[in-house]
């Protein structure tokens, strides 16, 4: 029998469309969020992904007032 | 069975036959007197053709409800009154700027304030001046018979379009409520939703706004908008001479007070005053033209007989660079006036040599 | 391995936002953490994945949203403050397989333009409102709101506000919700992950509702101004979660949408034979055809003034003069008293004849005819009767005073008695009508005239009451009665 291909996540985080209000960083319940130390073209801290752990929930996307700051990427591997 | 264009209507009907006829597909108003037949017919006859009738709660739902059915594409008019009018002020400005052309009636009664319902023709500097915030125009077209009221409601659909900018059939009581026998025109073609429209049909995602967060844009906005209006000074100025061949005075009078005034012309040149009239046709653009050329052949003097407190006279005295004098002859407050008083004041300016 | 998007810009959004002026074309304008921006992102995604960016027609506020048409793969207007749902009422009556949206804030909806939305509401407009409740003017730069919570500090509220001055926070969704017509309400947050799922759903739902012409939906979204409440993301969810939802509880408050048929418009007609047949009207038959009144008379204005009680068909008389004047080429004016004189229960209308020009359509000075129904037409009018002008009354209703009219032709009748006793009162006026052919013909007419001036009057009775076949035999009935009984009473004095 087949087993199901498995899947992970990736969080992006497009640096220069960040505003830095953090609302992402509120809404991860894995905490996988966090204001970087670099400021972006608009002037802001934009927010970093920790690398791994993502689980694909949407909370950070859905709460991003940002059109395209936030994309999360399913990966299958095969 | 056969059927005749020769009709008896009230001024106020006969604007929504024109309408119709010019292929008018909503009316959005408020009852208000000496405008309410428009409504009136407006519910009787819109629908009966699939067209849009509604009752708004405010002149300043009904002037929106406009703009955003000629943001849809649509022919659309609307009708009030002095008070309503200065409450439809504010999107007339919006519809202006966002060069959305409408059609709207104002059908003038007495003021200041509420005033009373009888005809007066004080709403002159809201309506021709601007009227709204900012430096817009409306074309004003001022009908001085049931006739007019239907044949001036078509162009104005027409000028509206145009040059994309709200068009105003300015009136007044007397000749929103009196009836007289009229032809009416052949219907028109359907103006199909314009390209710049937001009907689905000619776009995806157009868009309508007024606003220009920067001055350098807002100020070119302007200049267009006013590019535009001379234009319309230079193209579209209407009037009626009476008289003005031989005539060495004139008067300047539209609207019903211009019918008064024309009897006052056969009542004088009797007399052997040798007297004619202006009958503007638009207010704006003021007929300038026939003006200065009355000036040039030979008018010594000026008459603006008007049911205000002297708003045309300005627009007289600027058409003509204040070359000749210009005597007020009015009556305000929903007093219409007399030919005798009008022949009177006449002489009284004219013996008195002023 | 291969990587796929799961969430990513939503489709609804343009790829690159050109009408913002400046350098940056991906973001909006909006303040950081703002609740406008985790909205439109809702909407953006809900437009497309229901496939209907080609059918959203987007009425922007003012406010913070106000550039709202500069994101939105729609079409799109920017509206007055506060009048959105005027501008989409008209659009989607114009369009009405349109999905209309009006976008608002708190000031824009339930401040100034507060009866626009009751009255959309209360219409039924099918059409979705967006209502984004974040307890402040946040474009103005942080003045109070209808809806700023009681002592909540703002630029106008500097020491909170005083609910005993200012009044409480207004309830939208309670209001909307008492009304017949809307068919969804619902009030939701865009806070935690699991109120924005659900603010997610009432988007759609409302959409859907618009999409299926179900009428008007409107979902609030309690939402954060961080800046203006001066508030990091945390602190303004907890204020939205623990302070407004006190409020403003969180919940669907009406849902009737599955029970509702769709709104049916009408489908506008432009097929000009059906205009035609609407506004011109049936030709009368005419035995005289284009007869041309020839009594010299007419070549100046000849005014009428006709006076009496409201129901005595004072208009209607006048009426059919001018529609007499109409039929037989002249021109004609006929102008009715009009507004709250009318409600004084005495009426009045003037009618001009002339085959040149009509100056004043009011009977108001050298009059040539007045003809009084009741008694006070006769104090209010005989002044305006020229010297040797002509009088009618009825002398059922009306007692000429003592030396009175001495200056003019006078006529009498009981019309309304002989009205009466044809069975029908409201025949007076044309019993009065017929007195008034008698005087014309007496008085004004040429002998050409007089020969055809019963059948132009019966004429002009008949299109009177063109499609009431007995009533206009009544009439005529009383018109040659009024013609017959017609009395003459004195001749001007002078
Ligand atoms: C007629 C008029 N009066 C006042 C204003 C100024 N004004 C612009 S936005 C606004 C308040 C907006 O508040 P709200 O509707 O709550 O929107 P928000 O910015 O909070 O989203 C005001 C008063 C205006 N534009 N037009
Ligand atoms: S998708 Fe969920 S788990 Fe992944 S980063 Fe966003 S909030 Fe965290
Ligand atoms: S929510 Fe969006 S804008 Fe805010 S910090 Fe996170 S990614 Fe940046
Ligand atoms: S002022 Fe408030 S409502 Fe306006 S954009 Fe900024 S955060 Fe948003
Ligand atoms: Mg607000």
């Amino acid at each position: 029998m087949e087993t199901k291909p498995k899947k992970t996540f990736r969080c992006d985080i497009a640096f220069d469309e960040c505003k830095g209000c953090s609302r992402c960083v509120e809404a991860c319940p894995r905490s996988l969020l966090k204001l970087g130390d670099a400021i972006n073209m608009m002037g802001f801290p934009a927010a970093v992904y920790a690398g791994e752990g993502c689980i694909g929930c949407g909370a950070c996307y859905y709460s991003c007032p940002e059109p395209g700051a936030i994309t999360i990427v399913e990966i299958t591997e095969d | 069975m056969n059927r005749t264009n020769r009709v008896l209507l009230k001024g106020n009907e006969a604007a929504v036959y024109g309408a119709l006829l010019a292929g008018c597909e909503c009316y959005f108003g408020y009852p208000i007197t000496p405008a309410s037949e428009i409504a009136h017919a407006s519910a009787r006859l819109f629908p009966a053709m699939g067209r849009v009738f509604i009752q708004a709660e405010c002149e300043i739902a009904s002037i929106n409800m406009v703009m955003g059915a000629s943001a849809a594409g649509k022919r659309v008019m609307t009708a009030s009154s002095g008070l309503g009018i200065s409450l439809k002020q504010e999107g007339v400005s919006y519809i202006a700027t966002a060069e959305l052309p409408c059609v709207i009636v104002d059908v003038m009664r007495g003021g200041p304030g509420l005033g009373n319902i009888s005809p007066e023709q004080a709403d002159y500097n809201q309506v021709v001046k601007g009227g709204g915030h900012g430096g817009y125009r409306c074309i004003v077209l001022s009908p001085g018979s049931v006739q007019e009221m239907c044949d001036l409601t078509m162009l104005a659909f027409d000028l509206a379009d145009k040059y994309r900018t709200p068009v105003y059939v300015l009136t007044d009581g007397m000749i929103g409520q009196m009836m007289e026998k009229l032809e009416l025109p052949e219907p028109r073609p359907r103006r199909m939703p314009p390209a710049w429209s937001l009907d689905r049909n000619v776009s995806a995602d157009n868009w309508i706004s007024s606003i220009y967060m920067d001055p350098v844009d807002l100020e070119e906005t302007n200049r267009r908008l006013n590019r535009k209006y001379d234009e319309i000074r230079e193209k579209e100025q209407l009037v009626e001479e009476f008289m003005m061949d031989d005539a060495e005075y004139a008067f300047v009078a539209y609207g019903i007070a211009s019918r008064m005034a024309r009897s006052a012309v056969d009542e004088l040149r009797k007399q052997g005053v040798k007297i004619g009239l202006v009958r503007p046709k638009t207010l704006f653009p003021f007929p300038e033209n026939a003006l200065r050329k009355a000036v040039k052949n030979g008018v010594k003097q000026f008459f603006s007989v008007e049911m205000s407190n002297g708003q045309m006279i300005d627009d007289v005295r600027l058409a003509i660079e204040c070359a000749r004098p210009v005597a007020l002859i009015n009556r305000m407050g929903g007093n219409v006036p007399t030919v005798e008083e009008i022949v009177n004041r006449t002489m009284d300016v004219i013996k008195g040599g002023k | 391995m291969s990587e796929k998007i799961k969430l990513g810009r939503p489709a609804g959004f343009f790829d690159v936002f050109e009408r913002r002026p400046g350098a940056i074309k991906k973001n909006m304008h909006y303040c950081p953490g703002c609740g406008h921006g985790v909205l439109h992102k809702l909407i953006a995604e809900a437009i497309a994945d229901l496939g209907i960016t080609h059918r959203v027609v987007l009425a922007a506020p003012v406010g913070c949203a106000v550039f709202a048409y500069y994101y939105f793969k729609c079409r799109s207007i920017q509206c007055a403050h506060g009048r959105a749902p005027a501008v989409a009422t008209g659009l989607t009556r114009s369009n009405p397989d349109d999905v209309i949206i009006s976008y608002q804030g708190d000031g824009d909806l339930a401040s100034i333009g507060f009866n626009h939305i009751l009255q959309a509401a209360n219409r039924g407009e099918n059409m979705t409102v967006f209502f984004v409740n974040n307890a402040i003017y946040g474009m103005t730069g942080g003045q109070m709101a209808p809806t700023t919570l009681p002592g909540q500090k703002t630029q106008t509220s500097p020491l909170g506000r005083d609910v005993l001055e200012t009044g409480y926070p207004i309830r939208v969704c309670e209001m909307i919700s008492q009304f017949d017509a809307p068919v969804y309400v619902e009030r939701c947050a865009l806070t935690s992950f699991k109120n924005i799922m659900a603010a997610r759903r009432a988007v759609r739902k409302a959409l859907q509702n618009s999409m299926d012409k179900k009428g008007f939906s409107l979902v609030e979204f309690l939402s954060g101004c961080p800046v203006n409440l001066k508030m990091n993301a945390h602190d303004m969810s907890e204020f939205i979660e623990t302070k407004m939802t006190k409020f403003f509880p969180l919940g669907v408050y009406l849902d009737r949408a599955a029970e509702r048929e769709p709104i049916v418009r009408a489908e506008m007609n432009y097929d000009a034979d059906k205009i035609k047949s609407l506004l011109y009207p049936e030709e009368i038959q005419s035995e005289l055809g284009d007869y041309k009144c020839s009594s010299p008379v007419f070549d100046k204005e000849c005014r009428v003034k006709i006076s009496g009680f409201g129901g005595q068909g004072v208009l209607s008389l006048g009426y059919i003069l001018a529609i007499l004047g109409k039929q037989r080429n002249f021109n004609v004016s006929w102008l009715p008293s009009y507004g709250p004189e009318m409600r004084g229960g005495t009426a009045n209308c003037s009618v001009v004849f002339s085959k040149s020009h009509i100056g004043s359509p009011e009977a108001a000075e050298n009059c040539d005819m007045l003809v009084c129904m009741n008694q006070p037409s006769v104090e209010k009018f005989l002044p305006i009767l020229k010297a040797g002008g002509v009088l009618v009354y009825d002398s059922s209703t009306v007692k000429l005073p003592e030396g009175a009219a001495k200056d003019h032709y006078v006529y009498g009748l009981p019309a309304s008695d002989l009205a009466n006793h044809l069975g029908d009162l409201r025949a007076a006026n044309t019993v009065m009508l017929g007195a008034i052919a008698a005087v014309m013909a007496d008085n004004f007419l040429d002998d050409a005239d007089k020969a055809n001036l019963d059948t132009a009057m019966i004429e002009a009775v008949r299109e009177m009451f063109a499609k009431k076949a007995k009533a206009a035999d009544i009439n005529i009935e009383a018109y040659k009665t009024g013609k017959e009984k017609i009395e003459f009473k004195s001749v001007p004095k002078a």
